[in-house]
């Protein structure tokens, strides 16, 4: 069944976020779940860190390479039209998805490539930049003027938070570094939360070239009010970076309303294969950067000399791009249209409201961050007196339950929440409140291990 | 009973031997897990080319500082030359349970500190 045909099938639990346990019912359509551990059934709550995948996603996969395999945009015959069909199709219900347009959509390896590649080409270019200009009409390569602005230089600043994982931390270090500029942090709250005041007096100090930061938090849940803080950044001069990698699988998002002059997010943690990205750009922006890497695809044509480049997005699409799990990515997108994402995020919100209710009946456990869950996306950091996170992920394995502990990808937000890690349980559209009951019966169990 | 999290792991765990600061020491090391971002320092006092007293600092899981608080004991009093030669089997028997290929860097934190505050390498035991 086609997962939009499926979705008006589905059992109608959840009418109110606040209703309390929630299931979308569709547990079956992911394989994984008929997998037994140790002759227990599988209870995953890391989809924070990657989803599991959808039958109809692993088919398109192998669908596409059964039958559709060839390279994209360089061949006549039938077969490569339908490569390209599948590819730049693919782009466009993923653009759809997020209300973004298909031109400025980017496909790239994953969410830390788009970072990086908005660091690179637009980070370490200059105001007027292009190369030979925004496609192949312009006549050989018009190099920067040497003499224009640099869009980061000494003296100037980026402006991250304490909520960012490494891959929207490092990228702007290294910038910052390099450039002589200054890399600052808004801070979190005893809430876990940003402060839109903040934002205005870091921008009013006049260095700040770009602002970048998580939609969602990965560590506290955090929803991030993303629409305010770029149209502050936007009045301000500046340039914004959205990493929505924990928000587009969780909750209707709608790039073109944020606004972000960056968007980025990825495949895998979106019901989607490994291996694809996407970014997000707005037009202007993009046509004014030089590409991030260079080679096929990414090319308009190719002198002894010099090179001019090929139109958006495929400037910045160097060599055969990720064609089978774009189509997969183009099905997860689909299939989760199928759900409707406000049903999504209905449910998810149920689910953590409930595992946040049931958690506090774990002693010494306390969770971090925002403690409504309309105020969180669907996880839950937390540690418990007297357990190391790590072992609260070795002893909830133990019950079969999947939770992730550690830093997270994010140990100066460690250092800010005073803890050296925590463990994390986080839901999908495939989680049950059953789900979470395991969880708290592991936890409770665990404790008495540790003799607590 | 578990096999991990035996009486004595906990023990250790919960009470661990040797553990804060020494001032003054002769010898110090400080490393990481990358893995769980734990960390784990080492105090060392030196006397006559052996270890005369020793302090680990530092947090991290059950595993880890039950094998830093066992290993203690036997490093106290050992020749600065043998500790070189320390390797992770040394650690593991030394630790009685079996630990899985993704905790084996928790009980070879101690290890790693130990050897690079003495011979400068910082390579994880093998």
């Amino acid at each position: 069944m086609p997962p939009a045909a499926r979705a008006s099938t589905l059992p109608a639990t959840i009418t109110d976020a606040s209703a309390g346990p929630s299931s979308l019912g569709v547990r079956d359509d992911f394989p994984i779940f008929a997998r037994k551990f140790a002759g227990r059934p599988l209870i995953y709550l890391d989809s924070g860190a990657t989803s599991q995948k959808p039958t109809v996603v692993i088919d398109a996969l192998a669908e596409h390479l059964r039958a559709h395999n060839a390279n994209v945009h360089r061949g006549v015959y039938a077969l490569a039209q339908e490569a390209d069909a599948a590819y730049d199709g693919a782009r466009r219900r993923v653009a759809a998805f997020v209300g973004a347009q298909p031109q400025t959509t980017i496909f790239t390896k994953n969410v830390t490539e788009a970072i990086n590649l908005v660091a690179y080409a637009w980070g370490r270019g200059r105001a007027g930049d292009g190369g030979n200009g925004r496609t192949e009409k312009h006549a050989g390569p018009r190099h920067a003027d040497p003499r224009a602005r640099a869009n980061i230089g000494p003296g100037d600043a980026v402006l991250i938070t304490q909520l960012e994982h490494h891959a929207n931390i490092v990228p702007w270090q290294v910038l910052c570094r390099e450039r002589g500029a200054t890399l600052r942090y808004l801070e979190i709250d005893a809430r876990g939360e940003l402060s839109l005041e903040q934002l205005d007096a870091e921008l009013a100090r006049g260095d700040v070239r770009l602002v970048a930061f998580s939609h969602v938090s990965n560590v506290l849940g955090t929803i991030v009010p993303v629409a305010e803080m770029t149209a502050r950044i936007r009045a301000a001069g500046a340039v914004s970076l959205v990493d929505g990698a924990q928000a587009v699988p969780h909750m209707p998002v709608d790039v073109g309303a944020i606004d972000a002059d960056f968007y980025a997010w990825t495949g895998h943690k979106a019901l989607g294969p490994t291996g694809i990205g996407v970014l997000h750009g707005r037009t202007e922006i993009l046509e004014q950067m030089e590409p991030f890497m260079t080679g096929g695809d990414m090319i308009s044509s190719v002198d002894f000399q010099s090179a001019t480049w090929n139109e958006l997005p495929y400037k910045f699409e160097a060599g055969t791009p990720p064609i089978a799990q774009a189509a997969g990515l183009g099905v997860a997108v689909d299939y989760l249209s199928g759900l409707g994402m406000d049903r999504v995020r209905a449910h998810e919100q149920a689910l953590t409201a409930y595992m946040i209710e049931r958690l506090a009946e774990v002693p010494g456990l306390r969770v971090v961050g925002p403690p409504e869950a309309e105020r969180r996306g669907g996880l839950a950091s937390f540690t418990i007196e007297g357990i190391h996170a790590h072992d609260i992920a070795e002893l909830a394995d133990r019950g079969g339950v999947c939770i992730r502990a550690g830093h997270h990808c994010a140990q100066p937000l460690m250092r800010c929440l005073g803890v050296g890690a925590t463990a994390r349980a986080s839901v999908g559209v495939y989680n049950e409140p059953s789900d979470i009951d395991a969880l708290v019966d592991a936890l409770l169990a665990g404790r008495e291990v540790f003799g607590l | 009973m578990d096999d991990l999290y035996r009486d004595y792991i906990l023990d250790h765990y919960k009470r661990p031997h040797n553990f804060g600061e020494l001032d003054p020491h002769d010898l110090e090391g400080l490393e990481h897990n990358p893995l769980c971002g734990d960390e784990l320092g080492v105090h060392i006092r030196v006397k006559d080319g052996r270890i005369e007293d020793l302090r680990f600092h530092g947090h991290g899981c059950a595993i880890s500082q039950a094998s830093a608080s066992i290993a203690s004991e036997e490093l106290i009093g050992m020749e600065l030359g043998e500790v070189g030669a320390l390797d992770a089997d040394w650690m593991i028997e030394l630790l009685g349970i079996s630990v899985s290929a993704t905790r084996r860097k928790c009980a070879l934190l101690n290890l790693k500190v130990v050897r690079g505050a003495v011979t400068g390498d910082h390579a994880w035991p093998a």
